[in-house]
């Protein structure tokens, strides 16, 4: 694992003020600037998109192997550990590796991200994580033609994670993709966020990010990543099949029982602020709609 | 004396006013202020349903008639929390906007069995006056009734607006049965003189 010096650790204020002068320099020279930095661009143009406090990213979470309060996770994960740390990529492939955190963070260069999230109880934030590519993880493998789709199981750890002693969930967390959503650019293997190491609440030391879909398919402290023939049957669906659905799109079209997806509540905005819209695909259509068509979402929600 | 208890409970009752309001002046609402809010009202809501079903029970435990003279500001109370977590969604959340909430009321069960609640609220609010009282006589027994089907509308709300009934809702569905079996046991009790 990456030990960071505290003097290495960015604080948000400067961050911040790095973005803005970026900014301000103009359009030509930021994109120079940004060029390797992935659809950062797109979400400068707007002001919704405005990065979420580090505060709020890291004391407002949904992450119930540490309590199913959102400042749970906050308070019970601060004394987790993180290593030694393996993730094994197995399944239908023909050679199954293991791969430690160090060895990840020498072969793959984390790069900032900074991406929606759009929660199913209908908020949202915008985080710049750190990461790569989980399509470039996943090409150190090859998998038989048997694969179909891609399952995440995350850490399963009862002593560490108190929420896991209840059967709140199916534990150990289980997620999953179709393999051409996992090999998308945009899902992505975060390692930081806020260009610090990614805190233990937010899925230390390894999660995924799918800016698409909402924030329960995106399994935090990844242990396994297994390519399967049949659809994985994650944790959420298989609390409750009705609510959740495997591909769940981000889509204001497509009612939750409980909660309206048509708009959304911008973390951070205060009191008086109102809800906004949601956009399909959570404004990442362009990119991503090409591997839904013909599908009904409706349907498959 | 008896009124002095009085005033005490109506000034103690205000504590989810208190709490909120400190909350706000000093910003401690956390990222999602307006779902805090609403939250917290209907968090208080039950607990007032609870402190008025309880008092009935306290009687009978302490044998002790003191507890009676505070259930009708307690269910006052309730159906005042009721209202304003009812308001907080309406107003601060949807922002008057009918039209998603008359569709969420009718599509969404949680919705509509909490508004159902609030509903029944209504008619005891009504009629919980001294007069009303005598106006109503066994009437009034009957229509005051409906606090238990509100009490189990209320819980069920909870639950079904909960991602998971853990632990909160659980809590709140338990202290809703031990408040209903004291019922059986009363009723059971009183059939037996």
């Amino acid at each position: 694992m990456i030990k960071f010096k505290n003097s290495e650790i960015t604080s948000e204020n400067i961050y911040k003020k790095r973005r803005s002068f970026i900014k301000s320099i103009g359009l030509g020279a930021s994109s120079l600037a940004m060029s390797t930095i992935p659809f950062v661009n797109k979400s400068l143009a707007n002001e919704r998109d405005k990065l979420t406090s580090y505060k709020d990213i890291t004391t407002y979470n949904n992450y119930y192997e540490f309590g199913t309060s959102k400042s749970d996770p906050h308070r019970n994960s601060q004394i987790f550990k993180t290593t030694p740390w393996e993730i094994a990529i197995e399944g239908e492939v023909e050679k199954p590796i293991k791969l430690s955190m160090e060895e990840i963070s020498e072969m793959f260069v984390s790069e900032e991200r900074i991406y929606r999230l759009r929660c199913v109880e209908g908020w949202s934030m915008v985080i710049p994580w750190m990461g790569f590519s989980l399509s470039e993880l996943l090409l150190k493998v090859i998998p038989t033609n048997k694969a179909k789709f891609v399952e995440f199981e995350s850490v399963y750890d009862p002593e560490q994670m108190k929420g896991q002693r209840y059967p709140v969930l199916n534990w150990p967390y289980k997620e999953g993709l179709r393999i051409d959503e996992a090999m998308h650019p945009l899902t992505t293997v975060v390692t930081g966020l806020y260009g610090k190491k990614l805190p233990n609440q937010n899925g230390a030391p390894l999660r995924i990010f799918i800016p698409w879909k909402y924030g329960f398919k995106s399994a935090k402290a990844i242990v396994k990543i297994k390519f399967v023939e049949k659809m994985p049957t994650s944790s959420w669906m298989w609390a409750s099949p009705r609510e959740y659905g495997f591909y769940s799109n981000v889509n204001p079209n497509v009612a939750h029982p409980r909660w309206s997806q048509a708009t959304e509540r911008i973390i951070g905005e205060g009191v008086w602020a109102p809800r906004v819209k949601t956009l399909m695909f959570n404004g990442y259509g362009d990119e991503v709609a090409s591997l839904y068509s013909g599908m009904d979402l409706k349907k498959n929600y | 004396m008896r009124s002095y208890s009085k005033i005490i409970v109506f000034f103690l009752s205000l504590w989810p006013i208190y709490l909120i309001t400190y909350q706000i002046v000093f910003n401690q609402l956390g990222p999602e202020p307006v779902d805090r809010i609403i939250n917290h009202f209907g968090e208080w809501t039950l607990i007032f349903i609870f402190l008025t079903l309880s008092m009935t029970p306290l009687r009978k435990i302490t044998k002790s008639l003191e507890w009676i003279k505070f259930r009708r500001m307690l269910g006052l109370f309730a159906f005042f929390y009721a209202s304003v977590h009812m308001l907080s969604y309406v107003g601060l959340d949807y922002r008057f906007d009918f039209e998603p909430l008359i569709n969420d009321v009718l599509k969404k069960k949680f919705i509509f069995i909490g508004f159902s609640a609030w509903l029944l609220l209504i008619p005891l609010a009504v009629t919980s006056s001294e007069k009303m009282v005598r106006l109503l006589k066994q009437n009034w027994k009957k229509i005051h009734r409906l606090i238990y089907i509100i009490g189990i509308f209320g819980v069920l709300h909870y639950i079904w607006l909960s991602k998971t009934i853990f632990f909160k809702p659980l809590i709140f569905l338990i202290l809703l049965i031990i408040l209903l079996l004291f019922r059986i046991k009363i009723t059971k009790s009183a059939s037996k003189i």
